[in-house]
């Protein structure tokens, strides 16, 4: 095996200003550990004492081949690996995916399916704005945000273990419905949720909204405007603080968003001040989705009946040969759906997340592109980065929220 | 096919001699691969599609034309996907930058460059993207190895150590 290089000053040097190979500003690294970078960015900066001239992102610390994996592996098998790449939204990870492959095969997702996945999404969303709001507060010097987070958080992931018993790679949605149906303790779970969550994010606010230095720390900092975001294809909150309503889930509605009725919170300032707001709302707009889904969670068969792509359930197996049989196959072959290739995109806390998947007929999917939403963001850093503080620098990344297994993949 | 799609489809077809697929309510064009630009400039600007969501590949080895760039275009007033096709030949294709149209395509092209070994002609920083820059090779190719290695027994020992890959790939 060979050593692994790294990019060399050289080889960069379009990238930066003349200056820098005259020693006149100095290119420093920062990450890919750094306990601000979350993950494994790294950031080639330079800098002209505390102002930064040119930020060089260099990516592919987390890569891990999934999308070539996926060839390797049925349409069932290969959803697991799909919880892996965005880990702060792994639902959302299948529910995408799921959706794809339910577009090729033509599967028929139960109403009772679909108001689950919905509620499962925004919970989903819920924690990764979380977290999101814990960690960006503490880069930016207010700790005690950070523990009320996770404190709200672990109450999701507890929600989580219950229908799943895993806290976050959970593969509970599958290819034409959900794994099995939810426990009768999980209505109960997700309404003490909706009921402690608005106090919680009172007391958020409270820490942060009139928190003088949290203000100076974010308004004005990081300025992206509309233009630039549509050019860069930037979605999800940082397109909506610029100024523009733009959300797949009214746009493009999937797994029934259309039903609910919900707001798109937006913000004009395009600053980190701005984007904080705007995800705030979203958790509070989200928790609206979450009690209109469970107060009309209607009964019902959770999966699709489609035997050739489904796999039967356990008690029909000793009982009928036709689900033996369909079960053997379906776990040793996998299904074939038809010859052709599909996209389709969802809204992840980030922004758009999206599936190509192109099938020929086999039952390995032939191509499948996963179109991340931490990609554009970390590439349109240099220009929201160009004459900011190094500190300043810390705030933009996190309230970008990336997370590296997204963008590497 | 959508009311939407409709104008800039048939004009792509007039234009380019563009060939039309429908499946699944998605609709596919594919244009020759050297009017890429001239293309997604047109639906850039006669027709909205503001944003470029996808650029990739897929690599249909040992089939001709062997790869095919997809590109995949969203338009945020109307709502809409359209995915626009083009097909390259040979094991060292190459095809115009998308990057002066849409400044997003950036990243994505040195991706297709790093996992599929498509050159993008007059791009601005054609580096690798994920993987290392001293690596060999290029991984979504059909013909790239997943990564398994032989397991050898003391009986055919030997024999699988002659034709293991040594060194670099």
């Amino acid at each position: 095996m060979r050593e692994i290089q790294e990019f060399t000053l050289e080889e960069l040097k379009h990238k930066f200003s003349p200056r820098a190979l005259t020693g006149d500003t100095v290119v420093l690294n920062m990450g890919p550990q750094h306990p601000s970078t979350h993950g494994v960015l790294r950031l080639i900066v330079e800098l002209d004492g505390e102002i930064v001239v040119n930020c060089v992102p260099d990516v592919g610390y987390l890569h891990t081949g999934i999308e070539k994996n996926v060839e390797n592996k049925t349409y069932q098998k290969a959803e697991v690996m799909t919880d892996r790449m965005d880990y702060m939204y792994t639902i959302g990870n299948n529910l995408v995916y799921c959706l794809a492959v339910e577009k090729l095969a033509e599967l028929k997702v139960p109403p009772r399916a679909d108001g689950i996945r919905v509620i499962l999404a925004e919970l989903s969303r819920i924690q990764s704005h979380l977290l999101w709001l814990g960690t960006h507060a503490m880069d930016i010097g207010a700790m005690s945000v950070f523990l009320y987070c996770m404190r709200e958080r672990e109450m999701i992931l507890n929600i989580f273990e219950l229908i799943s018993g895993q806290r976050m790679m959970t593969t509970y949605i599958r290819p034409g419905g959900l794994w099995r149906d939810v426990p009768a303790s999980f209505e109960e779970a997700v309404r003490d949720f909706i009921k402690v969550l608005p106090g919680r994010i009172a007391q958020y606010e409270a820490l942060l909204n009139k928190n003088r230095l949290w203000q100076d720390r974010t308004q004005g900092k990081g300025v992206i405007d509309t233009k630039t975001c549509l050019a860069w294809n930037v979605t999800g909150p940082v397109l909506r603080a610029t100024g523009m309503a733009h959300d797949y889930r009214k746009a493009n509605p999937y797994s029934g968003f259309e039903q609910y009725d919900f707001d798109v919170p937006t913000q004009t300032g395009g600053d980190v001040w701005s984007r904080y707001l705007v995800k705030v709302e979203e958790m509070r707009q989200s928790l609206r989705i979450v009690e209109q889904a469970l107060d009309k969670l209607p009964y019902g068969p959770v999966r699709d009946s489609n035997a050739k792509y489904i796999p039967p359930r356990r008690s029909e197996i000793g009982v009928s040969m036709e689900a033996l049989i369909h079960h053997f196959k379906l776990w040793t072959e996998g299904f074939t759906p038809p010859k052709g290739s599909v996209y389709t995109a969802i809204e992840s806390p980030r922004g758009e997340q999206g599936v190509f998947l192109e099938s020929d007929g086999t039952a390995k999917p032939y191509r499948v592109h996963f179109r991340t939403p931490t990609l554009p963001l970390l590439q349109a850093l240099p220009l929201v980065a160009k004459g900011a503080f190094v500190a300043d620098l810390v705030a933009i990344v996190g309230s970008f929220d990336v997370v590296m297994g997204d963008n590497d993949r | 096919m959508n009311d939407l799609l409709k104008p800039a489809v048939e004009k792509l077809q007039k234009k380019y001699k563009a060939q039309v697929n429908e499946f699944k309510d998605e609709v596919t064009v594919f244009i020759p691969a050297e009017k890429n630009t001239e293309a997604a400039t047109l639906l850039r600007d006669e027709f909205s599609f503001d944003m470029l969501p996808v650029v990739t590949a897929v690599d249909y080895c040992p089939q001709s034309p062997r790869f095919h760039m997809v590109y995949i275009f969203y338009s945020t007033k109307d709502k809409v996907y359209l995915t626009m096709r083009a097909s390259l030949d040979g094991d060292t294709p190459s095809i115009k930058t998308m990057e002066g149209v849409y400044p997003s395509a950036n990243w994505r092209e040195r991706e297709v460059w790093d996992l599929f070994g498509i050159t993008f002609e007059g791009h601005s920083d054609p580096r690798r993207l994920l993987m290392p820059p001293n690596w060999q090779g290029h991984p979504l190719r059909k013909d790239y190895p997943l990564g398994y290695e032989e397991v050898q027994y003391s009986f055919n020992f030997d024999e699988i150590d002659l034709r293991k890959p040594k060194g670099e790939r």
